[in-house]
């Protein structure tokens, strides 16, 4: 069998195992539910192995120009005869690549859970809820158009609700959950729009015809058309990034990020850091001939909230103390760079693409190892809180070698992953946006400065710790994950990326520019300077710092009041503006009319229903009178 | 003496029909008002025959049609005479107003 046609299994794979451990599993065999799921996630893991090695290299074209190939394609909703919702299956670069990614953190988290979650009452459950994710982010990376992408995008979107409520007996995860799901839901609105006008505009929602309808010459005819001033392809584009923006975490609708980290930690690492919250990013990536367009100003709006983004997750990160936050929220300012590269390149710079993409496919892993190692934390501290935690570097050997591994792969210190697709990110960023550059270059600094704060008080400082029911690290099922992960987030910058995974398909060369790097490099080392001199022994100097620029602190660290101006707008503004009026309607007219129509049946049927006496005599007398009603009728009418 | 018109078997067979129609409204043994309805068909039965005698004396329609009345009747009085019987078994009593459990 063909490795492509193997490729329709990938994502059957972990939904044959969420309907067997959710349906059947549950019941009757719980307790090996983690490993089922584990083998199914293996196997999904060595198929996706085989169909990227089989893509990029095995059935390489000779002239190493990488295509799109739908493997299947079958028509579903049929409107008119050029426009039709399909299920596809597409193999292209990006797809490849994002498979990969998918089922191997999938296959890590699935393992590292077996261990994690091990004794939880509704162990089943949860592996049946990674393996719902799992096939749903499977089947978004696979769409062939834009119908099926949004199907699966609230797909994934459930199910990322469905982990964070896990403990849905907490009432903070229960709100998390909802507060993560109407966002994004909020954000889908828009993309929904903006599916049905790109789909009207080019003719198709499959992404293949889109592209060319849109960027043939023929196809610019079709752009004129435009709303408000602003052409219509721009706004359907913005409306479609505007979902990606949500499920990414993009400012302004990143509130829900750093709350949905109240599900369990292997929940934060597989969807809120390596795989759901780059699906926008994707989704970018995936319509980006389109976005790139002359005279579509989209792809600006992409930069500068991905720069914007990048910049004030960076902000908050530095002064949160729960150190789930802290990864949260600098998820948000790594996809925000993935979204800025996406955002600087043009017509004639498409290096952004690559860029992003390399840095979406390191950021999986070392991301995703900082969340697991931060998991052993939790489990050995049994707290989320840093200010509880330090000098934890003997008891968690192991943990505290890969947590290095993840910062300074997140720092962008050679030659861990981070630093090689950063580099390349700055790059694309340097030749057509030089704004955006220098706020990059601040970013990185930031980032290395707090992710080293986090580190620092983790594993160093004096404080006396003493762990309470301290049984040894982690068994071999959470240690394996962390050092597979740590080793990936070491060697995966040496993947020649360009060559694999461009805009046009087309291999580039590689090239780096050794002077070019010396300024990101020294941000970073200066970032690490600064935390380690604040935080690798106790002193008084975070708190001189923090009160000397005190109201900066004190807006960063209340997340620059963002919550509350939701909360505000949503109770007071939303709630009183649109929400009591329309209750008003709904209770008053609404209700009111119903409830009027119901009374009045309720008076006629009481008055009439004593002719239903049940004495039938009193029926044939009604009988006969009716007959003779009927006959003088008929003789008044002819005679 | 005349020969009998066609007016007074009319007049029979609406006496009939009324004195039924008195029978059906008035009586509350089932049995009885069944009775009545009998003597209600058999009016319809007289007027069919009585038409066909005096307007249109070649043909039979008329005949035929009381014909089917009778076997109607008959079917119909079976099945009211079972349906009595279920109700005697369940009420033990044919009053019809000892059956109203069907009212609103």
């Amino acid at each position: 069998m063909n490795a492509f046609d193997l490729s329709i299994w990938i994502p059957i794979l972990p939904f044959a195992g969420f309907l067997l451990i959710g349906l059947i599993g549950k019941k009757y065999f719980p307790s090996i539910s983690g490993w089922l799921a584990t083998l199914f996630m293996g196997v999904a893991a060595a198929l996706s192995i085989y169909v990227a090695i089989d893509y990029f290299f095995l059935s390489a074209p000779s002239d190493g120009h990488y295509i799109a190939q739908e493997i299947i394609n079958i028509p579903w909703l049929q409107f008119t005869d050029s426009l039709s919702i399909n299920m596809g299956v597409m193999l292209d670069p990006i797809s490849v690549m994002m498979l990969v990614v998918v089922t191997f953190v999938s296959l890590m988290v699935h393992l590292y859970s077996t261990g994690y979650m091990h004794g939880e009452k509704r162990y089943a459950t949860f592996f049946a809820y990674l393996q719902l994710f799992t096939f749903s982010m499977l089947g978004l990376v696979l769409s062939s158009n834009l119908f099926q992408i949004y199907i699966f995008w609230e797909l994934v979107g459930v199910s990322s609700f469905l982990l964070i409520g896990f403990y849905f007996d907490k009432p903070s995860a229960v709100a998390a959950s909802k507060k993560a799901f109407i966002v994004t839901r909020f954000a889908d609105l828009f993309f929904l729009i903006g599916i049905l006008i790109v789909g009207v505009t080019g003719d198709s929602f499959d992404f293949n015809t889109i592209i060319i309808n849109l960027t043939s010459p023929e196809g610019a005819g079709k752009l004129s058309a435009t709303f408000l001033g602003v052409s219509i392809i721009t706004w359907a584009l913005t409306l479609i990034f505007i979902g990606g923006a949500g499920k990414s975490a993009m400012f302004p609708l990143h509130i829900w990020l750093p709350d949905a980290m109240e599900g369990p930690t292997p929940v934060s690492a597989l969807i809120h850091a390596a795989t759901m919250v780059v699906a926008g990013v994707y989704l970018v990536a995936r319509l980006f001939p389109v976005f790139i367009l002359t005279g579509s100003g989209a792809i600006e709006i992409v930069a500068y909230i991905g720069i914007f983004s990048a910049l004030f997750a960076a902000v908050i990160a530095c002064t949160q103390t729960d150190i789930k936050r802290v990864l949260a929220y600098s998820t948000m300012s790594q996809i925000g760079y993935m979204m800025f590269a996406l955002g600087v390149s043009n017509m004639h710079h498409t290096d952004g693409f690559t860029a992003s993409m390399f840095h979406l496919f390191t950021h999986a892993f070392f991301k995703s190892l900082l969340f697991l190692g931060a998991g052993v934390v939790i489990h050995a501290v049994h707290s989320n809180d840093m200010r509880d935690m330090g000098a934890l570097r003997k008891y968690l050997p192991v943990t505290h070698l890969t947590f290095l591994i993840g910062c300074l792969a997140i720092a962008g210190v050679p030659p861990f992953a981070g630093f090689f697709s950063k580099e390349s990110i700055l790059h694309a960023a340097y030749a057509t946006h030089p704004d955006i550059f220098y706020l990059a270059l601040i970013t990185s600094g930031l980032t290395a400065f707090y992710m080293f704060r986090l580190y620092f008080s983790i594993f160093w400082g004096q404080k006396e710790i003493h762990l309470h029911h301290f049984h040894g690290e982690a068994g071999w099922s959470m240690k394996l994950p962390l050092i597979m992960l740590g080793t990936l987030s070491v060697i995966t910058g040496f993947v020649p990326f360009a060559e694999y995974i461009t805009a046009d398909g087309i291999p580039h060369l590689a090239e780096t520019d050794i002077m070019f790097s010396i300024a990101p490099v020294l941000m970073g080392l200066t970032g690490i300077g600064i935390a380690m001199i604040m935080y690798k022994s106790a002193n008084a100097l975070p708190d001189r710092v923090a009160s000397a620029g005190k109201s900066v602190y004190r807006w960063a660290y209340h997340k620059f009041y963002i919550d509350e101006l939701y909360i505000f707008i949503t109770k007071k503004v939303i709630f009183n503006l649109i929400g009591r009026p329309a209750a008003w309607i709904d209770r008053t007219i609404v209700d009111g009319t119903m409830n009027l129509i119901a009374l009045m049946t309720t008076e006629i049927s009481d008055s009439v229903k004593g002719m239903q006496s049940g004495k039938v005599q009193g029926y044939a007398m009604y009988f006969f009178a009716g007959v003779i009603g009927l006959g003088l009728l008929c003789l008044y009418i002819w005679l | 003496m005349s020969p009998i018109s066609l007016n007074h078997i009319l007049f029979i067979s609406t006496a009939l029909f009324f004195i039924g129609m008195y029978g059906l409204f008035t009586r509350r043994n089932m049995i009885t008002m069944l009775m009545a309805i009998e003597l209600i068909l058999n009016s319809v039965n007289i007027n069919f025959v009585a038409f066909n005698k005096y307007l249109w004396p070649g043909n039979l329609d008329g005949v035929f049609f009381s014909i089917f009345i009778i076997a109607i009747a008959a079917a119909e009085a079976a099945v009211a005479i079972a349906i009595i019987i279920n109700i005697y078994r369940n009420h033990n009593s044919i009053d019809v107003a000892d059956t109203e459990e069907m009212k609103y």
